[in-house]
């Protein structure tokens, strides 16, 4: 009886309390009553899970033999099938490195060992030495894509990041002005813009014997992007922290380049983490617009999926698919930020 | 005759060090970097000019008064193929900042409306909205985008099939058919008119509100009353009919600028959701409890106390999002929208090659919105003197 008259309390306080609360709360329930129960219908009850093609399929309800049948495509595009494993070691030996950079404090071991795995990274991706066959950056594809272009976005943008965010604060006015409006420039401007200088202007830009291919222009140009976005977010590290670090850096005899190595930046970077993996997951939604230049990511993967003759009509489910994981990976992502917030706040 | 100098400073004579100030320094770097930037630009400049003369590229922008020869699906001004390529820019422009007017004004009232419901006292409302939030947030925007698009719009049934609205709107896979107000003599007098009531409406509540609340809502009822009397005879709605093919007469709005429309305000509005939510609590506890103590009600309380502190706080972030959407609109391209990107920077740039020009033009577009937006938003906070907090 005890429970009984607790719950009504609860129901009392939390969703009857007045008369618009009531009035929302039966509003709310009918709009899910109304919604909740044709989706998942769609999604489970009438839904198929067996199969080989369409014709296994109901048209009541989603198709998942569609996203089992594509999988492999969603993942790796068109990178051979014999070939994956290369991608899976690469995603072990990165994994590895990081847990190794994590046990030792060292910047410089970690610069060391990140340009050792970069030098791994290419030559197991790409290949065409050490008797791996190449595979072409056409035929790489799906999420697999996806993260390649948002992880080298974003880590290849920081170096030009932090140089961006330190000229702001520059005491020359030249240095201080251009970097403002570089800032200014790309943060001025949509992404579609960028990639369509990439995919077009860039090549007149170059010599005519240097050609350099299509992910390669996309990955430059949104670097220059990301590394704009990034120095204003160093830059709030930078404003962040009390001006008697750095006096106290001068006093101490230290050059400007020693001051920022040593004093400022340690603690300035350490603050925006979560401001870096913020920037990170909008990157990582960014990356999808690729597709317009041409280049098959994970969502370019699913809309030409969607456009299979054989299946017809699955765009559904397809779209529900990529909803899930970029929901997994952005959620999981923003809670870490959250969860770093929270640790530097106590 | 040397002075005594203390060891600290270095050992070298003073006569040597005259160049080698801080200031003189500082002056070499700059003149080093500025030669550099010169020396990098001018050799770009340089291939690209080289380029452009292999390609048989002629520079320059008079391209723009060349005939376009293509169609435009939607467009807010007179167009038709015979017109510029100048005459497309312009069309590509105003149905950008159509899509981001539209934009924005829904994003708005949908953030604001679930930010509010994320600290109802509702359960209910709470948890859907803080769904709402992390489900909108956490997909990109291109695939909201073609969810609406390929998803919802597409699949809709033909004209024969509508699914109307009270017979006057009309919704099927070739748009959105509302009717359209026409005006029956075609002097602009009934429309003067009209505005003038509406400013001695908007006079007279104003005088009333400091003097006399009650008569606020009667005066507002008179003033639409007779603004109904005297514009309503004068215009007729055009309701959107049936013929053999397709609709004709109302106002059509295509499934592109709808697909458009909903994700990016859907999209920003759980951006804008978070902000309401982050400026509405940063409100300190005791304001509520003091307004409450004065005796003032819920709805006063929150009118008059919380929202001008929270605002403070939204304010400067909403502005962003605004221009985020702005920017983020130019993914019309991936639907065909005729927007700016797509119409000028997408089927401009390929027929007429003009690469650098045309992302010169349509990047400073879009860089002046950017600038224009924050210059305003500058000029706002300090007449609100917010930035001195």
């Amino acid at each position: 009886m005890y429970y009984v008259a607790v719950s009504l309390r609860w129901l009392k306080d939390n969703l009857f309390s007045n008369a618009v609360n009531t009035l929302t709360t039966l509003s709310l329930t009918a709009f899910l009553l109304w919604s909740l129960p044709p989706l998942i219908d769609w999604m489970i009850i009438n839904a198929s899970f067996v199969g080989s093609s369409n014709n296994d399929c109901n048209n009541e309800g989603a198709c998942w033999v569609f996203i089992r049948e594509f999988f492999p495509r969603l993942m790796f595009g068109s990178y051979p099938e014999s070939e994956r494993w290369r991608i899976y070691s690469t995603g072990i030996i990165a994994i590895l490195f990081i847990f190794t950079a994590r046990q030792y404090h060292r910047t410089a071991f970690s610069v060391i060992l990140f340009g050792l795995f970069s030098i791994i990274a290419v030559t197991l991706l790409y290949g065409g030495f050490l008797g791996l066959s190449r595979v072409d950056t056409h035929q790489w594809g799906g999420l697999f894509l996806t993260i390649v272009i948002a992880t080298v976005g974003i880590v290849g943008a920081f170096p030009l990041g932090i140089l961006l965010a330190l000229g702001r604060q520059s005491h020359l006015p030249v240095i201080r002005a251009f970097c403002h409006v570089f800032i200014e420039l790309w943060r001025g401007v949509p992404l579609i813009t960028v990639l369509f200088m990439a995919s077009v202007m860039l090549p007149l830009f170059l010599p005519d014997n240097i050609d350099i291919n299509k992910l390669l222009r996309a990955l430059l140009c949104i670097m220059l992007f990301a590394s704009a976005y990034l120095a204003e977010v160093i830059r709030g590290g930078l404003q962040s922290l009390p001006s008697g670090q750095q006096e106290a850096a001068s006093a101490l005899g230290l050059t400007y380049w020693q001051q920022m190595r040593y004093i400022i930046l340690p603690q300035a970077l350490q603050r925006v983490i979560p401001g870096i993996v913020n920037t990170f997951i909008g990157l990582f939604k960014d990356t999808t617009l690729v597709l317009i230049i041409g280049l098959f990511d994970f969502l370019g993967i699913v809309q030409s999926a969607a456009t299979n003759p054989e299946w017809l009509g699955r765009a559904n489910e397809g779209y529900a698919f990529a909803a899930l994981i970029f929901w997994i990976f952005c959620f999981s992502m923003s809670r870490y930020s959250l969860h770093l917030e929270r640790k530097q706040d106590q | 005759m040397e002075r005594w100098r203390p060891s600290l400073c270095s050992t070298v004579p003073v006569s040597s060090m005259k160049f080698n100030t801080r200031k003189t320094r500082a002056w070499i770097y700059q003149a080093l970097f500025i030669a550099c930037i010169i020396a990098i630009g001018s050799l770009l400049i340089h291939t690209l000019l080289q380029n452009l003369e292999q390609q048989g590229i002629v520079t320059g922008f008079n391209f723009l008064s060349q005939n376009a020869g293509f169609g435009i699906v939607f467009s807010l001004i007179d167009y038709s193929e015979s017109d510029s390529y100048g005459r497309v820019f312009w069309v590509g422009l105003t149905n950008t900042l159509l899509v981001a007017g539209l934009g924005i004004l829904f994003a708005t009232i949908i953030g604001f409306v679930v930010g509010v419901a994320r600290l109802s006292n509702n359960f209910l409302a709470k948890q859907l909205a803080s769904f709402y939030i992390s489900l909108f947030r956490n997909v990109p925007l291109l695939l909201h985008l073609f969810f609406w698009y390929f998803a919802i719009l597409q699949p809709l049934p033909g004209p024969r099939q509508s699914i109307d609205f009270f017979d006057m709107v009309f919704l099927n896979n070739r748009g959105l058919y509302i009717p359209k107000l026409i005006s029956e003599d075609q002097s602009n007098g009934w429309l003067w008119l009209m505005a003038g009531l509406i400013v001695i409406t908007l006079v007279l509540i104003r005088v009333l509100r400091s003097t006399h609340k009650k008569y606020v809502w009667f005066a507002s009822i008179i003033g639409a009353i007779m603004i109904w009397i005297g514009v309503a005879p004068t215009y007729t709605a055009e309701i959107p009919t049936l013929t053999r093919f397709n609709f004709s007469g109302g106002i059509v709005i295509i499934p592109e600028l709808t697909a458009l429309v909903l994700a990016l305000s859907l999209y920003t509005a759980s951006y804008i959701a978070e902000i309401v939510r982050a400026g509405i609590s940063s409100v300190d506890k005791g304001q509520v409890e003091a307004a409450q103590s004065l005796g003032l009600r819920p709805n006063h309380t929150l009118r008059l106390i919380i929202i001008p502190q929270a605002m403070r706080l939204i304010v400067p972030p909403l502005t962003n999002q605004y221009l985020n959407l702005t920017k983020n609109s130019s993914l019309a391209a991936a639907i065909a929208y005729p927007d700016l990107v797509s119409i000028f920077a997408g089927t401009t740039l390929n027929q007429t090659g003009q690469a650098v020009e045309i992302l010169f033009i349509t990047m400073l577009v879009y860089l002046s919105i950017s600038l224009s937006i924050s210059f305003s938003m500058s000029l706002y906070e300090r007449s609100k003197q917010w930035s001195k907090t």
